[in-house]
């Protein structure tokens, strides 16, 4: 029971209601699902009215107070520009080998992005995904958690742009398919973004996602993300946040994991002055596996927090979650995993960990692992650790002669490249590793 | 001019008086032995020597070609020519070996002003140094001491001493934990950097190593200064009577 009568409405709650109510009203989709997606909006928009942006009394937000965080409800982005959209490509991530589809400004760019077909491989724009009423689109949301969650909700009442995608059952898709996401212009705005992956049974599939803006902008990012898993499908997601440092960038991930499966997610983490990622995940089919990982490398006052909540509803189900996190000058992590082990899931084996490399006197790191087992024969465990770089370590190389930087680098690429190195595509895992070692080089310089 | 000159070195740790007193002189060429019993300082002295944090000076001097060696990070130590066999090399995941071998030898190219080692001249100097060593292809690849033995962690010493070519090699009980085999090759590793430009410092607690690296000088280290010096025979004499004359038996 919620015992904290909600405190009246901030400024940027009130706006972000009215800008929910226009666009509840402004935008009759037509298409067999155009009453569906009414009904999402406009309940999304009565739970967001209700009760308003997540803050520190809210458990799961405890150490992100969102509604002191959101302070300006930013409005909506101007039309994108050929100009813009030069730029954006440009400055996206390239990853080598992938099919790349380019969003500007929380926008799909259908002429900068490849869309060309391929067997086994449906992708199609939120808007023609709901016109059509075909594919993926009735899972929509489905992954939904019950407990309100206002970044989702926020994503739900405005939700337009996205794609989604469906791999066929059997499918083998080798090029990977990035969603490069960019901001551009000198205004601040707020995007809403939706991605829905459906991989069908035996199918086999990378996905990549990355997001950046222009540098000293406040921009808004919220970005939402379905990802269904069928029996015996082999799904590996990677998600590359490296926004400007002053925009604020919010995820949400949802997992649904068939039997027999095999999913892999890896978050990089270098971008935004603060963010959060809610990473709900649920084993619905037995004999699974799901790795998900993570790494962040913060600096300045930047703030990023890994929310994970992790179902094991069914028995013989395999999960590993490793996410390291660098700090350095007086920025703060946050991570909080909960494993939650059902009756009936025996046999579950799930192991969870938190590392945080503190580089800087002021930087701090908040974990908060939970375990909770309602099942008799299980293994699970957790740890959590947060520590400065091994002093003996540092001596062994500087005995060698790489000077001080250099060595603190060595080791904490080494330390990250621990979860990198769980990325199975070559390609990129390779640029993981890159980005990561940019980060450094540009901390040293 | 020596190649060590170490003048009434004081040292401690956390108030700890370990030195006190000391003074050593290698010269080019020579092979030094400290022997001494357990806690005589011989490890504080290597330690010192290669700029660990934890100890600090606080009397006397070293120099290395005449120059302050106290002054110096570690780092510009190890590129003056300064390096350390560890007693007990650590182990550092996530870092390759062979990441580690070509960092550390061009940070002290780089230091010196020369021009970095190429890929395959780097390449084929590790294989020809790790073939002596025995130090296979896989263990080049894992990461710094992971999962090495405790024979092939010292192997991996040696090797990164063949590759770096220093002017001054401390070998900190690098016979320690070695079987007879073992012993054999990480002797033959260093008896081939013997060389008349450069000096050793070669400290163990037995006399068994020096059967194999034969030295020109036995010092015998005893609460933290040199109390006796004399040629190889000195090691022998040791092996017979013990340390009960320092106040502690040999085993």
């Amino acid at each position: 029971m919620n015992i904290h009568a909600n405190p009246p409405r901030t400024a940027a709650e009130e706006a972000l209601v009215a800008h929910a109510d226009q666009r509840v009203a402004a935008e009759p989709v037509a298409g067999p699902l155009a009453g569906r997606l009414g009904e999402l909006r406009r309940a999304a928009r009565d739970a967001f009215a209700a009760n308003g942006l997540p803050h520190r009394r809210v458990e799961e937000w405890k150490y992100t107070d969102l509604r002191a965080l959101l302070r300006t409800a930013a409005p909506a982005p101007a039309p994108v520009s050929t100009a813009d959209v030069a730029a954006a490509g440009a400055e996206a991530v390239a990853f080598p080998d992938v099919r790349r589809i380019l969003f500007v400004n929380g926008q799909l760019v259908a002429s900068a992005s490849d869309l060309s077909a391929e067997a086994g491989l449906s992708i199609l724009p939120l808007s023609e995904a709901l016109a059509s009423g075909q594919g993926a689109i009735e899972k929509l949301n489905t992954l939904a958690p019950q407990k309100y969650d206002g970044v989702l909700a926020l994503n739900t009442a405005f939700l337009d742009e996205g794609l989604v995608i469906r791999v066929d059952a059997g499918a083998h898709i080798a090029r990977p398919v990035h969603i490069a996401h960019v901001v551009t212009g000198t205004e601040a705005s707020a995007t809403y973004t939706r991605l829905l992956v459906d991989v069908g049974a035996g199918a086999k599939a990378t996905f990549v996602e990355s997001f950046q803006g222009t540098e000293g902008v406040a921009y808004q990012t919220n970005d939402a993300v379905e990802l269904f898993v069928g029996d015996g499908a082999h799904l590996d997601y990677v998600r590359v946040q490296e926004e400007s440092l002053s925009a604020l960038h919010l995820a949400t991930m949802m997992v649904e994991i068939g039997h027999e499966t095999k999913l892999h997610t890896f978050t990089l983490t270098t971008g935004a002055k603060a963010s959060r990622v809610s990473l709900y995940g649920r084993f619905s089919g037995t004999h699974s596996h799901a790795g998900l990982r993570g790494a962040t490398l913060l600096k300045g006052g930047q703030h990023a927090d890994m929310t994970l909540l992790l179902d094991h509803a069914v028995s013989n189900c395999e999960s590993r979650e490793l996410f390291k996190t660098v700090l350095a000058d007086e920025s703060r992590g946050v991570f909080q995993g909960k494993i939650v082990v059902r009756q009936d899931a025996q046999k579950t084996d799930g192991r969870m960990m938190s590392q945080a490399l503190l580089l800087g006197d002021e930087a701090e790191m908040d974990n908060k692992p939970e375990l909770e087992i309602f099942a008799d024969d299980v293994q699970c465990g957790h740890g959590a650790t947060a520590g400065s770089l091994d002093e003996d370590l540092l001596f062994y190389l500087k005995a060698r002669g790489i000077p001080a930087k250099e060595a603190e680098a060595l080791l904490i690429q080494a330390f990250v490249g621990e979860a990198i190195e769980f990325v199975e595509n070559d390609g990129l895992r390779d640029a993981l590793i890159d980005r990561a070692e940019g980060w450094l080089k540009k901390r040293v310089a | 001019m020596a190649l060590l000159e170490i003048r009434n070195l004081h040292a401690q740790i956390e108030d700890n008086q370990i030195l006190r007193g000391l003074d050593l002189t290698v010269n080019p060429g020579e092979v030094h032995a400290i022997m001494g019993p357990n806690g005589s300082g011989k490890s504080t002295l290597s330690y010192v020597l290669a700029g660990k944090p934890d100890y600090e000076v606080t009397e006397g001097e070293a120099l290395l070609d005449g120059q302050d060696l106290l002054d110096m990070d570690p780092d510009a130590r190890a590129a003056a020519g300064v390096f350390l066999a560890f007693q007990y090399p650590i182990e550092i995941p996530g870092v390759a070996t062979m990441t580690f071998l070509r960092t550390a030898i061009n940070a002290q190219r780089k230091t010196r002003g020369e021009a970095e080692l190429s890929t395959p001249d780097f390449l084929r100097l590790v294989k020809e140094k790790a073939g002596e060593l025995g130090i296979t292809q896989d263990m080049l690849r894992r990461g710094v001491n992971v999962g090495f033995s405790g024979g092939e962690k010292k192997r991996n010493e040696i090797l990164q001493m063949a590759l770096l070519q220093p002017k001054l090699c401390i070998l900190d009980e690098t016979d320690s934990g070695l079987d007879i085999d073992a012993l054999k090759v990480v002797s033959d590793g260093v008896n081939a950097l013997r060389s008349p430009e450069r000096g050793m410092v070669v400290i163990t607690h037995y006399q068994r190593l020096l059967n194999h690296i034969v030295p020109d000088v036995v010092h015998v280290m005893h609460k933290g200064r040199i109390v006796r010096t004399g040629g190889k025979e000195l090691a022998l004499e040791l092996e017979a009577s013990g340390y009960a004359a320092y106040g502690q038996d040999a085993a």
